[in-house]
């Protein structure tokens, strides 16, 4: 460990702004990207349930 | 021999294949955030100051796995793509539609850590360099192939425009490779090279390679979420996905 302070450490020997911004930009996107994957799956999740909704009633509408 | 051929063949079945993603996507998540971690503890507290770029050279922990995925994820995007056209198989037209947004990711990724390496470094963000140039058409040939694809409606026939488009890509990736060769270029040469020991500390190289390998496992990871999405949405007016749900 070469740091000697928390100070030192976020200051990145003068590069704070480069170093943060490049491992900053690839939380940012790396959190943001699952998250959109997940929510289309959700989505194409939600449109099935409701088309087979649709479907069940109908049939229930023609048996009746 | 047969019989396992025939077991490969079987997951390149979308009703196949969405269950055993679902499975798969834990597994990813996992070694993703165990290589990264460690990947990060090496690259902050393990890795030395450089003599020449001090602090600032840390870029190089996400910059350099962003641009090889960026090149890899291409490469595997242009595999499944041209197989898709192929042997005409759902599932590789999927994975290779699914790969394009993460392979952006990775693209822009890659530009902006290297723009923010290059201000300290070379005094500018940007310049017209061989390596820049060609990473940009790599991130503009992910745009435009999700574009294309985008704006065809039938999904067969978007599937063989997109696979010639990424085919015919494929030439940029030997380009940005060997363009610090071919070109007189500001961008420094590889730091890893196949046939001489690597021009770096051991710690950097092994928190290099973490980290590359954490990107890896998360592209893996997020592109079976995304293929699981696409095989519902393309497949929704069959049988098994109306059962798959219940």
């Amino acid at each position: 460990m070469h740091w000697n302070s928390v100070g030192e450490f976020f200051a990145m020997g003068g590069y704070a702004l480069y170093v943060w911004g490049s491992f900053g930009a690839c939380a940012l996107l790396m959190i943001v990207e699952p998250f959109l994957a997940r929510r289309r799956l959700t989505q194409a999740r939600t449109i099935l349930a409701r088309e087979r909704l649709a479907d069940e009633l109908d049939l229930q509408q023609k048996n009746s | 021999m047969r019989q396992s051929i025939v077991q490969w063949f079987r997951f390149a079945s979308p009703q196949s294949f969405y269950p055993l993603a679902g499975r798969m996507i834990p597994w990813f998540w996992a070694a993703a955030i165990v290589f990264g971690i460690a990947g990060l503890w090496i690259s902050f507290f393990v890795a030395p100051t450089d003599a020449q770029q001090g602090e600032g050279y840390r870029i190089i922990f996400v910059h350099v796995p962003a641009s090889w995925m960026s090149m890899f994820i291409y490469l595997v995007m242009a595999f499944w793509a041209g197989l898709g056209l192929a042997l005409n198989t759902r599932v590789s037209a999927m994975m290779a539609q699914a790969l394009a947004p993460t392979g952006a990711l990775m693209a822009t990724l890659s530009l902006v850590t290297g723009s923010l390496w290059g201000k300290p470094m070379w005094g500018a963000w940007w310049v017209w360099d061989a390596r820049l140039t060609s990473e940009l058409i790599l991130l503009f040939l992910f745009l435009g192939f999700m574009a294309l694809q985008a704006a065809i409606d039938d999904p067969r026939r978007a599937d063989k425009a997109g696979a010639i488009l990424a085919l015919v890509g494929v030439v940029n990736i030997p380009i940005i490779y060997f363009s610090v060769k071919w070109w007189n270029t500001l961008h420094q040469g590889s730091t890893i090279n196949l046939n001489k020991a690597p021009s770096m500390a051991q710690t950097m190289l092994w928190g290099m390679l973490l980290m590359a390998l954490a990107f890896w496992m998360y592209s893996i990871a997020v592109a079976l979420m995304r293929v699981r999405a696409i095989i519902l949405e393309r497949e929704r007016n069959t049988e098994w996905v109306k059962h798959a749900l219940e």
